[in-house]
């Protein structure tokens, strides 16, 4: 028998807070999935929503070119209020 | 300690410009996570720390499990069935986390059922008593606490993380197992001499989990070096020691070792000879339990086939009429 599908875990600790991986499990169906992850990832009230993904539906970025694909925006230190120095007179900005 | 038994992957020819990066990258205490380049050995390194690690949650839940139809008072079983389901929850995380190395759940199943795959020595002992649940809890998840909180800032991210929430769960385990002796302690006389008898019992088990004595250990500077290991075996059981013997002393019980002694120069209690013959018995597969271990394991999974097996049609004929609905 083929094995089951892996699914990612995300689960939102609270309202007001984003979904956040937390881990991975095996499931037949979406459905068997919130089930698991339910069990396996909130036993102590870690969280009021869970959203399980395939993991084979994800797309992800190359760590091998984290490099290239994330320097553009290294030069761009104009991006960042520090990069304006304000008059001691202007405290708070 | 939960690959007490094996040697190390060989390090084989990489590339050195990679490797040197690989090792900056860990020194500064970068983790390393799935899809990043790593040497060969350090996967290997990895996956079997961390199936072994894996298998021993799963099989950690037998002797244990014995005493859930036979707990004591109502509090107790269920205190133990939420152990016992948190066991199942640990080996999860580390499975899952030992996947992103590459292998399958089913190789990791099957290398546990075949007897490829090893689990920590100290679940081949047998539970004849309910101290011995609370000896399991206060000892064993003692040590398995001690081995597992330098293991929360390991090199490989997932491991780490999966560490921090074993370690947050872990911290009960240990305090309801040393209640039950502080009950049993403070019991009757036959309840003392129970509690005695548990800790006679799992006293120089629980000392082996950390694994061989540092002289007699091979891989332990290459997994220094790779930070998924932080404290030599001695380390870690001088530490656990140190720390045990004033709680057993609290409740009244004697540490079954006649050479245990503190020492002021060292600031640690110097302790007997464990016998190491009756640990690489145990690793050989001949403790008192190995082979009920094993077979428990079996049957659960040949008894869960149909389970498998419902599960995997009905997905099929819900996607199937989902289909014909569309």
């Amino acid at each position: 028998m083929s094995e089951m599908k892996l699914y990612e875990v995300f689960i939102r600790a609270k309202s007001g807070l984003n979904h956040r991986h937390v881990g991975s499990l095996h499931a037949s169906d979406p459905e068997m999935a919130l089930l698991n992850a339910r069990d396996v990832y909130t036993r102590r009230q870690e969280g009021v929503s869970i959203w399980v993904v395939e993991a084979e539906k994800i797309t992800a970025s190359n760590p091998a070119q984290e490099h290239e694909w994330f320097d553009p925006a290294e030069d761009k230190v104009y991006r960042h209020p520090t990069f304006y120095p304000l008059d001691k007179e202007v405290e708070n900005m | 300690m939960y690959s007490q038994g094996l040697t190390d992957a060989k390090g084989q020819a990489e590339p050195e410009e990679l490797m040197a990066e690989f090792q900056a990258k860990i020194d500064r205490e970068e983790k390393i996570e799935p899809r990043d380049w790593m040497p060969e050995a350090y996967r290997k390194t990895l996956i079997r720390q961390m199936s072994q690690h894996a298998h021993s949650e799963i099989v950690g839940q037998l002797p244990e499990g014995n005493w859930i139809t036979r707990a004591p008072t109502l509090k107790r079983k269920m205190i133990l069935l939420a152990k016992v389901q948190d066991e199942a929850g640990h080996g999860l995380y580390i499975y899952s986390a030992t996947e992103t190395l590459g292998v399958t759940r089913d190789q990791l199943t099957d290398e546990l059922l075949t007897g490829k795959a090893k689990y920590s020595s100290i679940f081949n002992y047998p539970t004849p008593s309910w101290a011995d649940i609370g000896a399991i809890g206060w000892l064993v998840d003692g040590a398995a606490i001690m081995n597992q909180v330098p293991l929360c800032r390991a090199s490989y991210g997932p491991y780490a993380r999966s560490m921090i929430r074993i370690c947050k769960e872990e911290s009960f385990h240990q305090r309801q197992g040393y209640e039950i002796m502080t009950v049993l302690a403070r019991g009757s006389q036959a309840q003392k001499d129970m509690a005695q008898r548990a800790l006679n019992r799992f006293w120089w088990p629980a000392l082996m989990m950390f694994g061989p004595s540092d002289k007699d250990s091979t891989h332990s500077a290459q997994s220094m070096q790779w930070k998924i290991k932080r404290f030599t075996n001695d380390d870690l059981r001088q530490k656990f020691i140190d720390a045990t013997v004033p709680q057993a002393e609290h409740l009244g019980l004697t540490v079954p070792d006649p050479d245990l002694q503190w020492n002021e120069t060292t600031g640690h209690y110097d302790h007997g000879e464990i016998d190491w013959h009756e640990f690489m018995q145990v690793i050989k597969g001949n403790g008192p339990c190995n082979k009920e271990r094993m077979q428990a394991r079996i049957n659960a999974h040949e008894a869960g086939a149909w389970v498998r097996e419902a599960a995997q049609v009905f997905q099929q004929n819900q996607a199937k009429s989902n289909s014909e609905a569309a």
